[in-house]
């Protein structure tokens, strides 16, 4: 034995093997232990699944009541018969489970607040954001809620135990990808995990409430007056989704002003905010639907259609499904995370959502008597805090506790312990319809079952946060649109800004009753539709939210075309889904030509300008006068209002760009035109858009130098790996659409599922998503459908009986569930 | 002889200790040096057969699972680490890592091992 090199050996040895178990930092990351990670029994090779692979299985369960089939189709789209609900909700767990584990579990992690845990101190922030805002709380409410209505309850309790079936039966050696990278393990699966997923979809869809802060500060340094001009609460070219002219029935809540609105609300400018949300919902989070009736269409039967836009991800947040038992046989989309079809089809109706917008989170600013936040001032008394604990555990780290201070209007979300620069002593806390028990679940649930008008009504009567405009079709005939949710009654301009919390007098005054929600059926024009824009005009009794909140062009866009459209067939509809006509851009054309004096132009800026004018107004892939278009648009908008913000230091928000084109279509003066840094001369909108095209023809320049001149390029859509890495993503999709276009797709968000649904007696369905049926990065079937959804093309969907199911020849493999 | 017996033996047993969940990855390491104080050969050579062992079982295993992929994960995880997207560089990379690890424990073991 040679002593000193056998040590040797051994150290560099075990050195080596501990350096390859080790998560190595690399910047702000870490890599995954590559000894592990590499290892072709352990590591990521055992997710390399093969292309040939079959899914053909027979699997026995503890916990099914008794036999059941999948079969699924050449997409991989699963065909569930089961003999009961409780079994087809198992069977729906176990199969969101096999094909998109890790990514429902880490939404519930974001949702909890909870990242931390996994990927470290890095994201210590937005925990913190999800906890102070109450997310678990939130989630402990609803899950109550829906535990204590017994079908809901039957329905989580077997999607749970489908879920925890399927980790059970998982090697530690088979589990997702994203595990291994990250280095953890999945935990069980609970009830309050889906509860949670709801509330993350709640916070996602209730708008832009925490710009309430900014939008404070923006007030203030305006002054009520010029603030009014720059964000008027509706859009003069509004076309709502209950048209115009429609009466609304007696308020039955009558909203009063608050005494003292002028003076500690509206004029109040002394509350200056210095806390920043750490983050804030897109505002396109949004999406299109429409149902158009027979008499509109060939078929002379409805046709339902639903685009909801959302952020663009892999693993996508949709998994395709058909679900049938003796109760019901219904096909559609749904959340990895949760059970039943929130979007989709039966063999009577078809059902879709567009989100309402509806302004339901607001924020108060508390007194307490000192800073340990024990009491709180409070209709001329002092009032006892109550506290919420929230533990963060922090990988590598030492917990974080959040001692969560509970009013009566919510939590304190911003206090000087959260948000570094707010330490001025100040204290807002946050009231929000989401945090209410509510049961969700139990409108997808009914909607599933529903055969007809009334059941729909009935299904979506539960539906409180986020609100939505969901939207109807039956092949009876039938076609509605019904604005649902929780909504408070609000007076006019109610939680635009950070109201009082020393008193009642701000509270919300009630809610509105939902029968006076925003609805309509069968009406005489042959179609209902929504595409977030406000549901109202001005003369319903209730205040919406503010108008930036609410997407005006969408909407004008859609109707336009369905007003004009007839004899329409499913292919129209696609036409339609995918259509790239710009309207907010051939609104704003002739406006801005108006103030462009040519013969002050140089070759270059005239060579734009020439390609603005003879673009065809569509945001097509190849279509360059969209990029033109799109940066003259922003210059001009920079030219006329950052002047006028140049002196704020806190964060502030902009007008609406649709405030700023109907203000020019009114008006050559527009006030804001003026440059206030030039002393010497009073500007006009002569002057700014010159200056604002000689601005964008430098852009441009530098845009056409580097090859991305033409839209798809400029654009440049793609759909990210939800932990952002590019290798695990799709990039640089060809495909064309925007902002205030129909087809929504920006450059990360879109329509994340585009469904297309005939009501004939045969029912003829098309849709696609942006994705593919497995999470999993290394099967062929991860990313299948992302060409299909880039080039505007639909899959015909399979709506199967179970007999057809067993010989239909796009069907290829067949998994049996036997109970054992 | 004992060149390709010891390679032999090390990735057989470095195979099966594999198929054991409960078994961390590097449990192969224990096999070549079982191997290199079973097999006694001169320290290079135990170095080698450990590291061409391993080599092979890993960069044969990868290879097998890559080409019935179609290179899908191979070639994200070469943008992932990051290897240039290449999914051979990873297969390669797999195989190097398996290697060494065998290499110096056969060594170790060699050294135990008395003369």
């Amino acid at each position: 034995m040679r002593i000193v090199p056998a040590i040797i050996t051994a150290t560099v040895t075990t050195a080596l093997i501990i350096t390859l178990n080790t998560q190595l930092p690399v910047g702000e990351s870490k890599t995954p232990r590559l000894g592990y990670f590499l290892s072709p029994q352990k590591g990521f090779w055992k997710n390399a699944e093969p292309t040939d692979i079959s899914f053909d299985e027979d699997i026995k369960l503890t916990g099914l009541k008794a036999a059941a089939e999948v079969y699924f189709d050449d997409r991989l789209v699963p065909h569930v018969y089961a003999e009961n609900d409780y079994d087809a909700y198992f069977i729906q767990g176990y199969l969101h489970a096999k094909f998109r584990l890790w990514q429902m579990e880490f939404e519930t992690y974001v949702a909890a607040g909870r990242l931390s845990e996994i990927v470290g101190e890095g994201r210590l922030n937005t925990d913190k954001y999800f906890r102070r805002l109450g997310m678990v709380y939130a989630a402990e409410n609803s899950l109550k809620a829906i535990e204590a209505n017994p079908d809901t309850k039957n329905t989580m309790d077997a999607y749970t135990a489908g879920v925890n079936s399927y980790i059970n039966s998982l090697n530690d050696n088979d589990i997702p990808l994203e595990y291994k990278l990250l280095d953890y393990k999945p935990e069980p699966w609970t009830n309050m995990k889906s509860a949670l997923f709801l509330k993350f979809m709640s916070f996602d869809l209730s708008g832009q409430g925490d710009a309430d802060l900014g939008m404070t500060n923006t007030k203030n340094f305006f002054g009520w007056d010029i603030y009014k001009k720059l964000f008027p609460t509706v859009a003069d070219s509004l076309d709502p989704i209950i048209p115009k002219g429609t009466t609304f029935e007696k308020a039955g809540i009558n909203v009063s002003f608050p005494k003292s609105i002028d003076s500690l609300y509206l004029n109040k400018n002394d509350n200056m905010i210095a806390a920043v949300p750490p983050m804030i919902p897109d505002k396109d989070n949004g999406s299109n639907n429409w149902a158009v009736a027979g008499s509109k269409t060939k078929s002379g039967k409805p046709i339902l259609c639903n685009d909801p836009h959302l952020g663009l991800n892999l693993p996508s947040i949709w998994f395709e499904i058909q679900i049938t038992t003796p109760s019901h046989s219904a096909y559609g989309a749904s959340f990895p995370g949760t059970p039943t079809i929130p979007i989709g089809f039966n063999d009577s109706c078809a059902w879709g959502e567009t989100n309402a917008g509806r302004d339901v989170k607001d924020f108060y600013e508390i007194k307490f008597k000192d800073s340990t936040m024990q009491e709180y001032w409070f209709n001329n008394a002092w009032v006892k805090t109550q506290f919420r604990k929230e533990v963060i555990k922090v990988k590598g780290k030492e917990d974080d506790t959040e001692n969560l201070a509970m009013t009566v209007f919510g939590p304190v979300m911003y206090d000087k312990k959260f948000q570094s620069n707010n330490k001025d002593g100040k204290y807002y806390a946050v009231r929000w319809t989401a945090h209410d028990a509510s049961n969700e679940l139990l409108t997808f649930y009914r909607l599933n079952r529903s055969k007809n008008y009334i059941d729909y009504v009935d299904a979506i009567s539960t539906f409180e946060c986020p609100g939505q405009n969901f939207v109807f079709a039956c092949n009876n005939g039938d076609i509605a649109i019904r604005q649902q949710g929780k909504f408070p009654a609000k007076w006019k301009r109610q939680g635009d800004f950070v109201m009082p919390g020393t008193d009642s007098s701000y509270l919300w005054q009630g809610f509105i009753d939902i029968k006076e929600n925003p609805q309509m059926s069968n009406p005489a024009r042959g179609f209902v539709s929504s595409a977030n824009q406000m549901a109202v005009d001005s003369t319903y009794p209730y205040y919406l939210g503010r108008n930036g909140n609410f997407p005006l062009y969408r909407g004008i866009a859609i109707n336009k075309r369905l007003v004009a459209m007839n004899n329409i067939t499913p292919a129209d509809m696609q036409a339609l889904q995918t259509d790239n006509f710009n309207v907010f851009a051939a609104t704003a054309r002739p406006v801005l030509l108006k103030y462009i004096d040519e013969t002050k132009l140089n070759a270059n800026e005239k060579k734009y300008l020439d390609i603005f004018k003879s673009w065809n107004l569509r945001a097509d892939v190849k279509e360059q006068g969209s990029t033109v278009f799109k940066v003259l648009w922003d210059s001009v908008y920079a030219e006329v209002y950052a002047d006028d913000y140049s002196k704020a230091k806190l964060p502030m928000y902009l007008p609406e760009p649709s405030t700023l084109l109907e203000s020019l279509l009114k008006d050559s003066n527009y006030v804001f035109a003026d440059n206030i840094l030039t002393t010497d001369k009073t500007e006009t909108m002569y002057d700014v858009v010159v200056k604002a095209l000689q601005k964008a023809t430098k852009t441009l320049t530098d845009i056409e130098k580097a090859g991305k001149l033409e839209w798809g390029k400029f654009k440049d859509t793609h759909v990210s790996h939800l932990l952002k890495l590019p290798a695990l993503s799709r990039l640089h999709l060809p495909i064309g659409g925007g902002e205030n276009i129909i087809n929504a797709t920006k450059s990360d968000h879109g329509p994340s599922w585009r469904m297309i649904v005939q009501l004939t007696d045969n029912i003829e369905a098309y849709a696609v998503y942006p994705g593919g049926q497995s999470g999993n990065p290394g099967s062929k079937y991860y990313d299948t459908f992302v060409d299909t959804w880039a080039a505007g093309k639909y899959y015909p969907l399979l709506f199967l009986k179970k007999q057809e199911a067993r010989h239909n020849n796009r069907v290829k493999w067949h998994i049996t569930f036997i109970n054992g | 002889m004992k060149f390709l017996t010891a390679i032999l033996l090390t990735a057989l047993l470095s195979f099966a200790f594999g198929l054991f969940t409960a078994l961390p990855w590097f449990s192969f390491a224990f096999c070549a040096l079982l191997v290199a104080l079973g097999v006694h050969q001169k320290p290079g050579k135990a170095f080698l057969s450990g590291f061409i062992a391993l080599f092979l079982l890993w960069g044969i295993m990868a290879l097998i699972i890559d080409f019935k992929n179609e290179h899908i994960l191979a070639t994200k995880i070469a943008g992932v680490l990051p290897l240039g997207g290449a999914a051979y560089a990873v297969i390669l990379v797999t195989a190097i890592v398996g290697g060494l690890v065998a290499g110096f424990a056969a060594l170790t073991g060699s050294y135990l091992r008395k003369k």
